[in-house]
């Protein structure tokens, strides 16, 4: 065996040399022979009935490929959870920039004109664009009653808590919708041959979702659809499911035209049109004693969901199971709705419906410690989970945790309690507002429940001619690192060289279904069966008397090429094994939610300026445990990424809706943080040798997107003594606040350092 | 993709252009964005286009050494230019020091910002061999990354100034 251990070492990335030197491909990077270009005509109206579609003058409408609604072979429908989402248009809209017509052209810079030279003509339906205005129901816009999809989680009698509490403390809270904001937008390019079927590439996280969704679109029996993933710039969510759509245009259009289509959107189109973080509103009602245990509460929570179904549910669940935070409940009743809307439809966004809740956890957490008065540390110390202590969902956490520990750890490398006094004591003479706010929370890494047993995942990993090992799954690299952590997993198991191993392309015609690349799960639990599958290709080897035991990487490679040169390539193929003594019951949502939970404590330092009233974050620490940090370089890299979003997602990402339309769908006015926007990102592991996934890692990639954002608004509490509940939190909602307060009698106190 | 044959009146005009060093003739309208003609004329892909309005410094590029948003230029303003993209920076050593750092550093993640970003590294480099920490931020600002959060490009940066004076 290999001395050198490849877990745990920051080997370097698999794909980075062409990253770096720009020569990896990425799908507007390809170009094929006689290919067309492709273009969506959308709806302009939020909801409607389409009464006449006219081809405008001016354009030479004979040398474009046009595609309505009557082109489609299959179901007109993008398939996914529930098939409600139309492919295209064909009689009604139900949100702006719903795709309608697709038109298609050898010359892309004709097609923005065409486009502009369709008018439709509608019957214009009323809308709604709120959670309040869906709730109320005065207009059904899907279903029977505006709601994709409701959750209730019961735990305990929640209605006996009242009459025992001390305190009882109310709030709510909401967050904004936000853009994934990858930097490389959405695109596909099909082709279609009559013989073959379909075929695309593109950028996208999940090769299978497109896989079944053209299949449904086109009709196509699963053998005549083969998808293959592009290099993919960036798509925490925003390419979980919208690819399908985008693939199932460009496939109609190359159906229709027997030519490689490609269809690339624009920023604008790509912002305005695919989908955006689930804009959220959570009321907690929370009864305490009077040394500040929580003795049950209520929850609820709600989510815009936009105008179909899409991944809404999933969302949902996910939300519902983070609402109760890191903490213990002897009783909570959790009800949670996703409600429709006419607006583009919401969906992934990295998190997936954790950081709403957890911003409405941690807001509140805050402001049950400033009603009772305790110290916002004080009050989490009282109420956090413990080892063998259950959930809300009654999922009794069996790993060791120690929140106690990350929390002291977290305060000291932030210097928390010193600081906040000396930011108490600045606070009358200073301009300069400063104040320190904490989250603790937590991440269930997989799908939830039952979910990763209905994915039933496959894998295979191959030995090759040249004695080198290649790993087959349809997890997909985006910036993750993917193939090179299931590289070092590989290499580690059988004793190889991290040079020895190899990650094919994601091709469905070549690689098993691993599942989707989402909810944190491919290290953990793809990681894991690539682990077994790695397991079986030593044993072949040995049992065909090629290799010993114990055995060096020349002789495991030798023994590869000699088996190979007398039986040909051969594969082993591991699929998921459930974890013993699970349990999930899917009607009552009760039981093991999730395999394992990452855990974190994070803690902002702010500063808010009175003159300008921007909000700068100074410092920010960032711990966690995540199980076996596998690379940390990488490990640190998806820490600091998903902080930085998430100070986008509190402090500058503010979507501008006006009638259900995005109106800031430009990198001009819509802010993300730049180079000189940002803190001092400090990331800190904290490893309690818990055995989860692969060699003992837990899911990471989605975590460090739930806490900033409570963890910064509380600071600005903290420096300003104003309670805000909302994010995103401009400068403009601070000068508001403070111009507000300020005409009221009294002076504000701050609340940081007070006790 | 291929275009149709020129015709005399097609607006197009012949264009002498210096790519990486490289002495090159197109036919090409003059407004076209210089970032469509190295990569659709010269199948320079590694320059990539983010949004298309000059705030997101993917298609950065170096023209005559100043850094520059190609989707922002005419193509015939870069007429009698030294244009550099990041296929030119093969035999350019502090480029390849910041490659290298970049890798080893976690500097790059789903890559398309990186080619940009490492054009504005060159550029920051170029001006400032030993950077602070604020000139990086500084230098950088014009070039967003949506994975990272930054922090590791920094420090591919920094690492790069430091290797670049042991040399």
């Amino acid at each position: 065996m290999a001395n050198d251990r490849i877990i745990g070492k920051p080997v370097p990335r698999k794909e980075g040399r062409e990253k770096v030197t720009g020569q990896a491909q990425y799908v507007d990077d390809m170009v094929l022979p006689n290919m067309l270009h492709g273009a969506t005509v959308r709806s302009q109206v939020p909801r409607g009935k389409i009464k006449k579609i006219t081809f405008g003058p001016g354009i030479a409408w004979d040398e474009f490929v046009i595609v309505s609604a009557k082109d489609i072979p299959g179901a007109n429908c993008i398939a996914l959870i529930v098939d409600d989402q139309p492919c295209l248009a064909s009689e009604f809209v139900n949100h702006p920039e719903e795709p309608i017509l697709l038109l298609a052209h050898p010359d892309r810079h004709v097609l923005p004109k065409a486009v502009a030279a369709v008018s439709i003509e509608y019957e214009s339906l009323p809308a709604i664009f709120t959670i309040e205005e869906s709730e109320q129901r005065s207009e059904i816009i899907w279903g029977a009653d505006n709601t994709f999809k409701t959750y209730l989680v019961e735990k305990g009698n929640v209605d006996q808590v009242w009459d025992q509490a001390a305190f009882i403390v109310e709030g709510e809270y909401r967050t904004g919708a936000q853009e994934q904001l990858y930097i490389e937008n959405n695109g596909i390019i099909a082709v279609s041959d009559p013989a073959q079927g379909i075929t695309v590439w593109g950028s996208l996280q999940c090769p299978y979702y497109v896989h079944k969704a053209l299949m449904k679109l086109c009709d196509l029996l699963e053998d005549k659809v083969r998808v293959v993933q592009m290099e993919t710039g960036g798509a925490f969510g925003g390419k979980e499911e919208y690819p399908s759509m985008i693939a199932g245009h460009a496939a109609l259009l190359a159906m229709k035209s027997g030519r490689p289509v490609k269809i690339v959107y624009d920023r604008m189109e790509d912002m305005v049109a695919t989908t955006k973080r689930h804009p959220s509103r959570t009321r907690h009602r929370t009864a305490l004693s009077k040394d500040g245990k929580i003795l049950g509460g209520e929850i609820d929570f709600a989510i815009d969901g936009g105008a179909y179904a899409t991944l809404s549910s999933v969302v949902l669940s996910r939300g519902t199971i983070h609402a109760g935070g890191p903490y213990y409940w002897p009783s909570i009743r959790i009800r949670a709705r996703a409600v429709a809307t006419n607006a583009p439809p919401h969906g992934a966004f990295r998190g997936f419906g954790a950081p709403q809740c957890l911003f409405a956890m941690e807001r509140h957490m805050d402001r049950i410690a400033q009603t009772i008065g305790v110290s916002p540390v004080e009050i989490r110390r009282r109420n956090f989970l413990k080892t063998g202590q259950t959930t809300t969902t009654d999922q009794t956490v069996h790993e060791l945790i120690d929140l106690d520990k990350l929390l002291d750890r977290a305060l000291e490398l932030s210097d928390y309690s010193l600081k906040r006094k000396r930011f108490a004591a600045q606070y009358e003479t200073s301009t300069q507002k400063k104040g320190m706010g904490i989250a603790a929370f937590l991440h269930g890494a997989g799908f939830t429940g039952s979910g990763e047993r209905y994915l039933n995942s496959l894998v295979a990993v191959e030995g090759c001619a040249d004695g080198t090992v290649r790993v087959l799954v349809s997890s997909t690299e985006f910036g993750q690192g993917t193939k090179t952590v299931l590289s070092q997993i590989v290499a580690e198991t059988l004793g190889l060289r991290y040079e020895d191993v190899t990650v094919a392309q994601p091709d469905t015609v070549e690689v098993p279904n691993s599942g989707p690349t989402v909810a944190s799960r491919t290290v953990m639990v793809v990681g894991k069966i690539v682990q077994s599958a790695a397991q079986g290709i030593k044993q072949t080897l040995q049992a065909a008397g090629l290799l010993g035991d114990p055995y060096s990487a020349e002789e495991f490679s030798a023994a590869c090429r000699n088996y190979v040169a007398a039986h040909g390539p051969f594969r082993s193929l591991a699929r998921y094994e459930a974890p013993a003594g699970v349990f999930w019951d899917d009607a009552k949502y009760r039981g093991e939610a999730y395999a394992a939970f990452a855990w974190a404590v994070y803690i902002a330092e702010v500063s808010v300026d009175l003159n300008t009233y921007r909000v700068t974050v100074d410092n920010f620490v960032a711990l966690q445990e995540v199980g076996k940090v596998l690379h940390p370089i990488l490990a640190e890299g998806q820490i600091t990424g998903g902080v930085a979003q998430a100070i986008g997602m509190a402090l500058y990402e503010k979507v501008i809706w006006q009638n259900g339309r995005m109106m800031n769908g430009q990198l001009t006015n819509y802010i993300m943080p730049t180079s000189a926007d940002l803190p001092p990102i400090r990331v800190f592991f904290e490893e309690l040798g818990n055995v989860h996934g692969a060699f003992g890692a837990k899911g990471i990639g989605e975590l460090p997107m739930d806490g900033p954002a409570p963890a910064i608004v509380n600071a600005v509490v903290d420096a300003l003594g104003i309670p805000f509940s909302s994010i995103p939190l401009l400068a403009e909602d601070v000068f508001e606040a403070l111009t507000a307060q300020a005409s009221l009698p009294g002076e504000p106190q701050p609340i940081g350092g007070t006790r | 993709m291929t275009q149709s044959p020129a015709k005399k009146d097609d607006g197009k005009c012949e264009l002498s252009l210096d790519v990486n060093g490289e002495r090159k003739m197109v036919r090409v309208y003059p407004m076209q964005r210089l970032l469509d003609v190295l990569r659709h004329e010269f199948n320079l892909t590694g320059t990539k286009e983010g949004c298309g309005e000059g705030e997101c410094g993917s298609c950065s590029v170096l023209i005559d050494g100043e850094l520059v948003n190609s989707c922002l230029v005419p193509v015939l303003q870069a007429k009698g230019a030294a244009i550099l993209t990041i296929e030119g920076l093969a035999a350019h050593e502090p480029a390849r020091r910041l490659q290298q750092a970049f890798l080893e550093c976690g500097g790059a993640q789903c890559g398309i910002c990186t080619p940009g970003m490492i054009l504005a590294a060159v550029h920051l480099l170029d001006k400032q061999a030993q950077p602070t920490l604020e000139d990086i931020r500084e230098g950088l600002s014009g070039n967003l990354c949506r994975c990272t959060g930054y922090m590791q490009i920094f420090e591919a940066v920094l690492e790069a100034a430091r290797r670049g004076t042991s040399a």
